[in-house]
């Protein structure tokens, strides 16, 4: 068993990060996050995830997950990995992101790997609830609605509403779910890893628009510094704070829809805490993709990720975006 | 009685008179069966510009910028496995339409002839009418997928 000081210590490496933790805590591990250590972020990779039929693997994705976590952790049992990712009896949500229906959303394979690794680690099935906006985005992820609590629980912000109250921070003034605010002790983020036509790119950071009722309103400039401020609303950046990232397939131009023929598969899964080290490692990631097939780079296409940047200023440091910083492991 | 009828009539003429008779718009969704091999599987549903978000968000901005008035989607299964989308975007105007279609062609689309102009590629037809852009996309990649998109473009083209 940790003591605290331990505990502490591997946070500031960025291995562990636990729902129990006070805001006093956190705020010093988030402190030390940036003062002492680099943020650490696993790029795990698989080329067979897809078999020869284009079907994904499910059990590969499986060992696809519990090797980046392994790595993120040093932990090499899954089990005992994510005990020091989760705490045990508290609600646990999982932020999908189904927005680009069938074709381009968070895989099922990888948030069911993800809900069979939490419940070994002692998450009972009802303190675990995938939710999105809505019905429709669930289901874009292959998800079927369900509330009865003692089943992992999987409906959106249409079932369990909005705050009547916004809440501030910057240049945002929003309604958050209720799924956040109210249900969840901690929030794993599986965003799916696309191009965006404004953002420039949505991962990590861009999916906590699907956590408010208006996302349409933070769209102005590239929505900077809407991305930034809105991942400095207290109960998204102290409850929002694993990113299991899903780059199993992605598309580098035309998204955030469904775009066939701009898909393709990295095969591979981005985690970490650090959510502005998560997304300049996934934008780098979009960047070669677009390189390689010969279109523009994001800044030449006008659409440069400039939020990311602006995470890292010191009136939000929400993490790092600088490459010296970023302790990036590629397995 | 004749004159309950004839004052009936002249009420509901009348009524139709004060909506300015507006043009009732034709569904562009084929039935199911209607192509061979499709089945439309879900309802159709339709956003206003200003609701557009809450079915692309992020996207909405490009297709508002040009001038979208309302957007209407269904979906659709062919021979019961390759699952489909078909969205119509009702614009202020064919230039608006011209504009979504030009800039979201990509070097490897295949020009089909499709109402006023059209592009397929492996997953998906995009194709302009008039005011109208008409996007088909297929969730999946098979042998036979880009010609049931096409005949299904046709059907569409068709009822527009």
């Amino acid at each position: 068993m940790k003591n605290r000081r331990d505990f502490l210590k591997t946070a500031a490496t960025g291995a562990v990060l636990l729902g129990s933790q006070s805001k006093l805590g956190l705020a010093a591990m988030l402190d030390q996050h940036v003062e002492s250590a680099k943020s650490k972020v696993v790029v795990a990779r698989d080329a067979a995830l897809h078999g020869a039929d284009g079907q994904l693997d499910e059990k590969r994705v499986q060992a696809l997950l519990d090797r980046a976590i392994a790595t993120y952790t040093g932990q090499a049992k899954p089990v005992e990995a994510w005990k020091h990712i989760v705490p045990v009896g508290k609600v646990i949500g999982l932020k999908v992101n189904g927005l680009g229906g069938k074709g381009i959303s968070t895989h099922l394979a990888l948030v069911l790997a993800v809900c069979e690794r939490l419940q070994q680690a002692g998450v009972k099935p009802g303190e675990i609830v995938v939710w999105d906006r809505n019905a429709r985005d669930l289901q874009g992820c292959g998800l079927t609605i369900n509330t009865d609590p003692s089943r992992i629980r999987v409906y959106g912000s249409d079932v369990a509403g909005y705050e009547d109250q916004p809440v501030a921070f910057g240049s945002v003034k929003v309604k958050l779910a209720k799924i956040l605010s109210r249900e969840c002790a901690m929030v794993l983020n599986l965003p799916i890893l696309k191009d965006h036509e404004s953002a420039g790119i949505t991962f990590s950071m861009k999916n906590m628009y699907g956590v408010i009722q208006r996302p349409d309103d933070l769209h102005d400039g590239g929505c900077n510094p809407a991305v930034a401020d809105l991942n400095c609303i207290p109960a998204i950046r102290e409850k929002v704070r694993f990113t299991i990232g899903d780059a199993i397939s992605s598309v580098y131009d035309g998204g955030p829809g469904f775009h066939p023929e701009r898909l393709w598969q990295p095969n591979a899964l981005i985690i970490g805490e650090d959510r502005v080290a998560v997304d300049h490692t996934a934008w780098q990631m979009i960047e070669r993709k677009r390189a390689e097939v010969g279109i523009p780079t994001l800044e030449a296409a006008g659409r440069l990720p400039r939020y990311i940047v602006t995470a890292a200023d010191h009136a939000h440091n929400l993490g790092t975006n600088d490459p010296q910083r970023i302790h990036l492991l590629e397995v | 009685m004749n004159l309950v009828l004839t004052i009936a009539a002249f009420v509901v003429f009348a009524a139709l008179a004060a909506s300015g008779c507006k043009k009732s718009h034709s569904d562009p969704f084929p039935v199911s069966g209607a192509i061979a091999g499709w089945q439309k599987t879900s309802d159709t549903r339709v956003f206003a510009a200003k609701d557009l978000w809450q079915y692309i968000d992020g996207d909405a901005e490009q297709y508002i910028s040009a001038g979208v008035i309302t957007t209407s989607t269904s979906d659709y299964k062919y021979q019961g496995k390759l699952e489909a989308v078909v969205d119509v975007y009702t614009m202020n105007d064919a230039a608006g339409a011209r504009k979504i279609l030009e800039a979201g062609q990509s070097s490897d689309a295949k020009p089909v002839q499709l109402g006023d102009a059209g592009i397929a590629y492996a997953q998906s037809v995009i194709f302009r009418k008039g005011a109208k852009l008409v996007r088909i996309v297929a969730y999946e990649s098979t042998p036979d997928a880009a010609q049931a998109l096409l005949a299904l473009a046709r059907g569409v083209e068709a009822k527009l």
